[in-house]
């Protein structure tokens, strides 16, 4: 179907047949899901049980959902671009239709879906693993996740109405500047990605602060998990990079809407200031992504070995050499924006050494595996496939880091196949590894091999038959976001089969959604709280945990506690003994957070079509909130002793 | 900052050494988060002096620094700034003696002297625009007042936040929580004081040595 | 008969029966007699299903081996035109493709040995009943591998390393001898959606192609009078930014007659997937004869015509005999260039 100019008709997108059909889904899901809270009678238990919580768990399971619900809708993004450029000189996108479409796949890919994900997975696993009742700031942590709701709301909403950013999602200056990007595509950009951000920020501060003083008695920074390890490396990087890129965004958003000249072409603005900032923020960020990934492998790798993690030590220091290294690397994004010799040099040799440690923890992975038992489980199998693929992926990277060779390489599909290799391979691997491993300590029950695996061949098949011939398509030459492109140039039939491996991976996605609708109703239940045999913590609570994680917090004395009682057969001292239960403070549930995400939302939506009253007015609101806030003295609770015993005896650990 | 002294329970000793803020996790904890919070807003400033830094000498049709600025205007605010951090210490001083007048009257010292320099900035940028100097006149200027701006901003919030505290005070008296609550509401105040010293030797004495 | 195995099926199979015995495993001739045996029985079994077994392996293992071929040719000699990258046409491309090749070889030294021992240490330690394999749930650290992993990669890195700064500072340089030919300057603006070339020599101007004469060194000097975009030509060599208000250099040189595809290599909207141009490379009488032709048969580029060509739009080929007085210059100060002296030297220095 041809896409003609996409068109207004007030705010609302016209012009295409795709956006009426977003717009039919949209109102047909909003109308659906009134209808089944209010047949099922749920708005209350929606508002007390999700909307106002501040519990991690169920935080971390609303971060899940959201991604998930990100991933498809970013990975039609992905199909239907996939579709355009399957033959040569297409019209099933126009040009400004396909420039939105690959803008916001890879903005909400990276804000949205790998982003929540991590989060996802910080809050349901990480108290649990050091013996915490719950994250250091509950209420920011909901904060957290409102802000990030609601600026994702407000990136989507674009599609229908006013029009989405169409300057890529790295949104460079000149391009995404007013000058060559009218109208508020951009600013929806700029202000869903600032909202999130500052989710994004409270996040950093709340898991190092829970992190550095909420470890359980005896558990020592060396006797933390890896996962927690690689979560205090990602929260670092967080809190340090962050602020860089919201300042970036500022500055934009500033030059767009005050006329400033920060990033313009005339009266002074430096454009190429705008890349040094995004990428001081940028590169950091892809090692935000990937280090909670590399956490999760050595949690599943030693599990599903029944073996120690070979080099504990090696392995802190490589996460803590990666986090520092990866401030030094950011200028090999734009080799070949004439640095010079010298900064070219530092850069190229920068971003070679950071493979080093790297390497050195795939080396680790593997010998954790030798002289183990290795079970083949859906969490290992996806652990095992990421390995060659992020091998090969850093392999490329590495080639990458040469950069007179980058001269040759840089925006060519090279460059995609590389990034989506590190991405898919490294990232979103690490993250469906999580996803089968945590998921019966979320939700009670396991889920299903069989289909899981029917996903994993397709997702493995998809990925390598998609984004290998890229390689060969940057070697020919053929640049990155092109809308068409033209025949006769040899790029034809790698593009087509590259098309039939995004949709072998749309097919792998939709498979884990059946595994997981089999699984709610046939998936075999966890009755131990234990179904891996696991080292960590978080295996010797019930599963799901009950709303305070610990009746009696333990005391640790080794790394991997839960294995090393096991062994001993000492297992039971983790039980809790009815003389060491004491009344337990926990916070009380609050609608202010989700209350700050509508505000926030309200003024971005506003200042997005220059409504500046009308977003200061919600700005107010925000602070409003935060004053409520400072006055609230009695926003917690205790939970009694009675209670406490009655859960625990129902759960069958009295 | 006092050291965070963690006693057994059952052990803690009949007085409690320790300043009212940190004998409980809780505020304890809210005092850690704050300086992470603050390392972050180190960054965000970093990043906009970084910014106009590269910027300063663009000025395209407008005027520089050497030309716009008042010496005496930004010695004056600076004046009132320090004094002002000094005075938000003798609040501190007032909470460990346990005086709510003093806590009070010292917070709403250090209020009025924020006040007054946020509205000498503002003078002071109103000055500039009256002279045709805009944020959309060069980069040098956008860069200039987004960091200022940006400063004034956070001493805006901080005695919204303050009077907000000053409230509580009267309300609940000094406790753990609004003892937490003062300290780190000094400990913002003196962060955007040294803030300050850099926007003051970076924009306005190079600007006007130049 | 015997069937003799070729060295590859020699070195696979070896490693696969050292998988499945270990150190029990034959010597590579012991291996060899028993794939041959194997054969021979086979044969007097089923002469026919092993004729057809055999042709059909012929053929698996002759397309194999031409795949594989195929994928090697087209690596390491570029075979057909299509792998521009593969198939430099000048001195530049060519030291940049010297390092791709290199850091290729390079970087199997890592992946070859990991991805083998990977598979090897899953298939060898699966936790199936009766695995013969030690099984040591505290063995969790080896002086001796840490030193392997580190060093060698810290080898090759030194390796890749140093090559990469020598080579980054060599392509800063014009890439043939500048004392006996002299190289030829071409000033380049990226427009949207379009690339005009001005020649300040001659003070003529083309749109959306180039002309160079064959063996000598060409500096493109680049800007932008739109959003950013990049130059590049694949076969003459590697991309360099046009940036508003800026002048960059980049040496390239085509050894080679021929016709280079080129494109903009750096998003810079609606239009442009359609940023191509390209650039001809002839025999040096070829080329003065062409720039003979130019300025006299060729339109003048007048202030208006060089106003409009910064209209958005997309456009065919153009040629000029001429073009305004330091239209080039202007533009990049205009653009911002006062603010970055350092980086409009070279330009001023062409400033005429």
């Amino acid at each position: 179907m041809p896409s003609s100019h996409l068109s207004h008709w007030g705010l609302l997108v016209t012009g295409d047949p795709l956006i009426y059909g977003a717009d039919a889904s949209i109102i047909l899901a909003s109308v659906g899901i009134v209808f089944v809270l209010t047949y099922f009678k749920k708005w209350k238990w929606l508002w007390k049980e999700w909307l106002t919580t501040v519990d991690h768990k169920r935080i971390g399971i609303m971060y899940l959902i959201a991604a998930v619900l990100m991933l498809f809708r970013a990975g039609t993004d992905a199909l239907l671009m996939r579709t355009q450029l399957a033959l040569p000189n297409e019209h099933f996108l126009g040009p400004s239709h396909y420039d939105q479409i690959f803008t916001t796949h890879g903005t909400v890919m990276i804000f949205f879906m790998a982003m929540p994900f991590i989060f996802a997975l910080m809050n349901i696993a990480v108290p649990l693993q050091i013996g915490a009742r719950d994250v250091a700031f509950p209420y920011l942590n909901a904060v957290s996740f409102w802000l990030f709701f609601f600026g994702a709301m407000l990136l989507n909403i674009s599609f229908v109405i006013g029009g989405s950013p169409a300057a890529g999602w790295t949104s460079y200056a000149p391009l995404a500047g007013l000058h060559f990007s009218p109208g508020p595509g951009e600013n929806f950009y700029l202000l869903a990605l600032q909202i999130t951000g500052i989710g994004s920020i409270a996040t950093g501060i709340n898991f190092l602060a829970t992190i550095f003083k909420m470890r359980a008695p005896g558990m020592t920074l060396m006797k933390m998990p890896l996962f927690t390890w690689s979560i205090v490396a990602t929260n670092i990087l967080i809190i340090f990079a962050f602020p860089a890129l919201a300042v970036a965004l500022a500055l934009l958003l500033i030059d767009r809407i005050a006329g400033a000249h920060f990033f313009t072409i005339h009266a002074g603005g430096l454009p190429m200031m705008y890349i040094n900032m995004f990428w001081i923020w940028g590169h950091p960020e892809v090692y935000i992504v990937i280090l909670p990934a590399f956490g999760v492998f050595s949690e599943v790798v030693a599990t599903f070995s029944r073996k120690t993690i070979f080099g504990y030590k090696a392995m802190v220091s490589s996460l803590l050499l990666i986090s520092v290294a990866s401030y030094f690397v950011w200028a090999h994004h734009f080799f070949t924006m004439g640095g010079g010799v010298s900064v070219n040099s530092f850069f190229a040799v920068a971003s070679m050494l950071i493979g080093i440690p790297t390497g050195v923890k795939v080396f680790n992975w593997m010998f954790t595996m030798y002289r183990g038992r290795i079970r083949m489980k859906m969490p290992m199998l996806w652990t095992i496939a990421f390995i060659p693929c992020f091998v090969l992926g850093g392999a490329t990277g590495m080639m990458l880091a040469v950069a007179p060779a980058d001269y040759q390489y840089h925006n060519s599909y090279f460059l995609v196949a590389h990034f989506h290799e590190m991405l898919i391979g490294g990232v979103v691997f690490g993250m469906f590894a999580a996803l089968y491993y945590w998921w019966p300590k979320m939700f009670g029950f396991l889920l299903d091999e069989k289909w899981g695996r029917w996903a994993f061949w397709l997702w493995n098949i998809g990925f390598y038959v998609c984004f290998e011939p890229q390689y060969a398509l940057g070697l020919m030459g053929m640049q990155r976001r092109m809308y068409t492109y033209p025949a006769g140039m040899g790029w034809t039939a790698l593009n087509f089969i590259s098309t039939i491996g995004a949709f072998l991976m749309g097919l792998g996605f939709i498979f884990m959604v059946w595994d997981i609708v089999y699984s709610i109703f046939k998936g075999e239940r966890d009755l131990t709280g234990d179904p891996w045999d696991g080292r960590t913590l978080e295996w010797s609570l019930p599963s799901p945990a009950p709303h305070y994680n610990f009746a009696v917090i333990p005391t640790i004395t080794d790394r991997d506690q839960w294995w090393t009682l096991k062994e001993q057969g000492r297992q039971d001292t983790l039980r809790p003994q009815t003389e060491d239960i004491k009344p337990i403070h926990m916070p009380k549930n609050s609608a202010k957070p989700f209350l700050i995400g509508i505000a926030f939302f309200t003024a971005g939506f506003g200042f997005v079509f220059g409504w500046y009253v009308f977003g200061a007015i919600a700005l107010f609101g925000v602070v409003v909130l935060l004053l409520a806030r400072s006055f609230e003295y009695h926003s917690d609770y205790h939970i009694p002793v009675d209670e406490v015993i009655h859960t625990e005896t129902a759960l069958g650990r009295l | 900052m006092a050291a965070i002294v963690e006693y057994a329970p059952g052990n803690v000793p009949e007085h409690d050494p320790r300043p009212l803020e940190y004998t409980n996790k809780d505020d304890s904890l809210k005092i850690f988060g704050f300086w992470i919070f603050l390392a972050t807003d180190m960054i965000l400033f970093g990043t906009l002096f970084a910014t106009f830094v590269v910027l300063r000498t663009h000025v395209a049709t407008g005027p520089s620094g050497q030309q716009l600025f008042d010496i005496q205007g930004f010695i004056e605010e600076t004046f009132i700034l320090l004094t002002s951090s000094f005075t938000g210490g003798m609040a501190t001083f007032f909470m460990r003696r346990g005086s709510v007048r003093g806590t009070v009257g010292w917070l709403l010292v250090t209020a009025v002297l924020g006040a007054s320099f946020v509205s000498l900035e503002i003078t002071e940028f109103l000055h500039y625009i009256a002279l045709g100097a805009t944020m959309q006149t060069s980069a040098f200027l956008s860069a200039f007042y987004t960091l200022v701006g940006t400063h004034g901003a956070h001493v805006s919030l901080g005695i919204v936040w303050m009077l907000a505290i000053v409230i509580q005070l009267l309300r609940y008296g000094i406790t753990a929580a609004t003892a937490r609550k003062v300290f780190v509401v000094n400990l913002y105040w003196h962060f955007l004081d040294v803030v300050w010293v850099f926007i003051f030797t970076v924009v306005y004495l190079t600007g006007v040595i130049k | 008969m015997l069937y003799s195995l070729s060295p590859d099926q020699e070195i696979i199979i070896n490693f696969l029966y050292f998988c499945r015995d270990g150190r029990r495993a034959g010597s590579i001739f012991e291996n060899r007699r028993r794939l041959q045996v194997a054969h021979f029985w086979k044969d007097e079994r089923r002469e026919k299903g092993v004729v057809a077994m055999k042709a059909g392996k012929v053929r698996r293992r002759t397309l194999t081996y031409a795949g594989l071929g195929a994928v090697a040719a087209a690596l390491l000699t570029g075979c057909g035109s299509q792998f521009q990258v593969l198939d430099p046409a000048g001195p530049v491309a060519r030291t940049e493709l010297n390092m791709i090749d290199i850091s290729i070889v390079l970087l199997l030294i890592v992946i070859v040995p990991v991805i083998g021992l990977l598979i090897y240490i899953v298939y060898r330690y699966r936790d199936k009943p009766g695995n013969t394999a030690p099984y040591d749930p505290h063995f969790a650290d080896s002086k001796v591998m840490e030193f392997i992993w580190w060093g060698i990669p810290i080898l090759i890195v030194a390796i890749l390393g140093t090559l990469t700064v020598r080579t980054t500072i060599s392509l800063a340089q014009p890439p043939g001898n500048t004392s006996s030919v002299q190289p030829l300057t071409i000033e380049v603006t990226s427009l949207d959606w379009k690339w005009l070339f001005q020649y300040p020599n001659g003070k003529f101007a083309t749109v959306n192609y180039a002309e160079i004469p064959v063996g000598v060194p060409v500096q493109f000097i680049l800007t932008s009078n739109a959003p950013m975009n990049s130059f590049w030509v694949p076969r003459l060599g590697g991309q360099e930014y046009t940036m508003p208000g800026m002048a960059l250099r980049l040496w390239l040189q085509a050894n080679q007659v021929g016709d280079y595809y080129g494109h903009g290599a750096n998003f810079t909207g609606r239009g442009f997937a359609h940023t191509t141009f390209h650039v001809i490379a002839a025999p040096m009488a070829k080329f003065d004869q062409w720039v003979k032709h130019v300025k006299s048969t060729a339109p003048a580029l007048t202030p208006t015509g060089y106003k409009n060509l910064a209209i958005p739009n997309i456009v065919g080929e153009m040629t000029f005999s001429s073009y305004p007085a330091n239209s080039f210059y202007n533009t990049v100060m205009n653009d911002g260039g006062r603010f970055m002296p350092s980086t409009v030297q070279e330009e001023a220095s062409l400033h005429h």
